[in-house]
């Protein structure tokens, strides 16, 4: 790209006539072996590995059971947190944003604390107050039976955690610069507060809600830090897929265990594909 | 205002306690007590036991390492964040778009996989084991995977709490220092950066967060091997799987606090820039 005269023909905005600015080819060049050599070379090898067991053998490696069990429990489990992140998400949006409070600011600051954790201290630190005789793990069982640390309820939990933040960040700009005409035009036609709520300001922050499920499910099906203290790894049970990655690596199955990352990728890439098409369909259904 | 206009058009006081209390009591039980559960059983034993554990050679030869990683790590995205920000910032190309998307690919790329995929290339049963087994050079279960590992997992931090206040300020003051004579370089120290430094000191800090919590992505390349290949997540692991509780969590509660000093100076750079920073980051660790 020359910084010449664009010949007549190519549209205007799609590239200046001149440019004025140095660097063009140089900063693209630097990204470009940046991107290649940390990101782009190393993610071909993993879609190019598992070709080697050919098709047949590339379908069995990953029919296993184990592998079947793995990849179940991390993407019903991903699902699953990023579900039940919902509802807690957007209260905690609602809390930081519409209301005034003792401690607000600080609620607001703690909400990025999964984002700043390093993932084995949240593993361990979730462990630790789940287990039968942590601190909410004892009167969890005493009152209720419930186990949480080394079940799959503490998968979900340390998954919980992880993408909590995705969801309160998302929603609250949206629930911040909804304009209050809407709500209170609502209020003049008549309608309860309640009615307000669940058919014009919930219906309003559905994108978001998405877009925040969309990026908790993401981090968490990929999740391994967090996951593999409490997880307990019981193989069909509580082992997720990363780590049947690992396993298969230490065996040096190293085709074995691109096949299960390369599933791995392509589900949430599926996943996050369907969520996007919903996205639109709801963006459509608005106007 | 009516009676009736201001009860649809605000909740009612009880409600909105009842919001702030559930919100209180959710961020106390999923966030505070696990963080507190840390200090703790870091301190179970006292003050002086946690410091001897932090002062055992494996856990110095940990954090060295942990230094060495990061300060490699941080420095190279942030060059490559830069030129990435500049050049779709500043610039219209084909194919503009894909880029920023592939920048932030590693977000939605499992740790574990981007740890598996240098194996793939490097290991000793990778593209290049065997040519790179021959010339005597190690790069998993060593230094160089765990700098390659860990570039992986903060690739798109510098380049995505950047770009997108880059893009909002347009591009006229560069165009201004460019035909008054300005390089490339003096273009950006002298007009761009003075409008980006609080989010590119953010997107720093956070990278560098990342960088030396990292654990998944650490772990496939490691090799686990104490006082050479072996980081302060990875040595938090080994000390717990040995049942060496306060040590572990003595370990983890330093890790604790660069994420809390971390959070706290990402507020005050926020503050100062007037704004978010943007670490609504994908990807797990």
């Amino acid at each position: 790209m020359s910084a010449s005269i664009v010949p007549a023909g190519i549209p205007a905005g799609r590239a200046s006539p001149v440019r004025a600015i140095p660097g063009f080819r140089a900063t693209l060049a630097v990204t470009l072996l940046w991107l290649g050599t940390i990101v782009l070379i190393p993610l071909a090898a993993l879609a190019l590995r598992p070709l080697e067991l050919g098709p047949a053998g590339l379908l069995a490696s990953l029919a296993e059971e184990r592998v079947v069990a793995a990849l179940g429990l991390s993407f019903g489990a991903a699902l699953m947190a990023a579900l039940l992140n919902l509802p807690l998400g957007l209260l905690l949006a609602w809390a930081v944003v519409r209301l005034r409070f003792p401690g607000r600011g600080l609620l607001d600051a703690a909400l990025d604390l999964p984002f700043a954790l390093p993932t084995a201290v949240a593993g361990i630190a979730l462990t630790a107050v789940t287990a039968p005789n942590g601190w909410l793990g004892a009167p969890l069982e005493a009152l209720f039976g419930w186990k949480i640390a080394f079940t799959r309820a503490g998968v979900v939990l340390a998954l919980m955690f992880v993408g909590l933040p995705f969801i309160v960040r998302t929603v609250e700009p949206v629930l911040r610069d909804m304009a209050a005409e809407a709500e209170e035009a609502a209020a003049t036609l008549g309608a309860t507060r309640a009615q307000t709520v669940l058919r014009v300001v919930l219906p309003g922050l559905l994108p978001a809600l998405l877009t925040g499920f969309a990026l908790a499910f993401a981090r968490a099906v990929g999740e391994y830090g967090s996951v593999i203290f409490i997880a307990g790894n019981l193989p069909m049970l509580t082992e997720i897929a990363p780590l049947l990655i690992v396993i298969r690596l230490e065996q040096f199955d190293y085709a074995g265990a691109a096949a299960v990352g390369l599933a791995m990728l392509l589900l949430s890439f599926a996943v996050l594909l369907a969520i996007e098409l919903l996205q639109r369909r709801l963006r459509r259904g608005r106007r | 205002m009516s009676g009736a206009f201001r009860r649809a058009a605000q909740d009612p006081p009880w409600a909105r306690w009842l919001v702030a209390a559930a919100a209180i009591l959710v961020a106390l039980l999923l966030l505070a007590l696990p963080l507190a559960a840390v200090f703790v059983e870091a301190l179970r034993r006292g003050l002086p036991a946690a410091l001897k554990a932090l002062s055992e050679p494996d856990t110095v030869a940990a954090i060295w390492l942990t230094l060495l990683v990061a300060a490699i790590t941080v420095p190279v995205n942030l060059v490559g964040g830069l030129a990435a920000a500049w050049c779709i910032a500043k610039f219209d190309f084909p194919g503009k778009r894909l880029l920023t998307a592939l920048i932030d690919l590693p977000f939605s790329v499992s740790p574990v996989i981007a740890g598996l995929s240098f194996v793939l290339m490097f290991g000793a049963r990778g593209w290049f084991g065997p040519w790179l087994e021959a010339r005597d050079i190690q790069i998993i279960f060593a230094v160089p995977g765990l700098v390659l590992a860990t570039l992986f997992v903060t690739f798109p931090f510098v380049a995505r709490t950047v770009l997108p206040l880059m893009a909002e300020q347009g591009r006229d003051e560069e165009e201004a220092a460019a035909t008054l004579g300005a390089g490339g370089l003096q273009t950006f120290l002298m007009v761009t950066l003075p409008g980006i430094r609080w989010a590119l000191l953010a997107g720093v800090l956070l990278c560098n967060a990342r960088a030396m919590g990292e654990f998944g992505a650490v772990s496939v390349v490691s090799g686990h091997i104490r006082g050479e290949t072996n980081t302060v997540p990875l040595h938090v692991e080994i000390l717990y799987n040995e049942y060496q509780f306060a040590g572990a969590f003595a370990v983890a509660a330093l890790l604790a606090l660069l994420g809390l000093v971390t959070l706290v100076a990402k507020m005050v750079l926020e503050r100062l820039a007037g704004r978010r920073a943007e670490i609504h980051t994908g990807g797990a660790a």
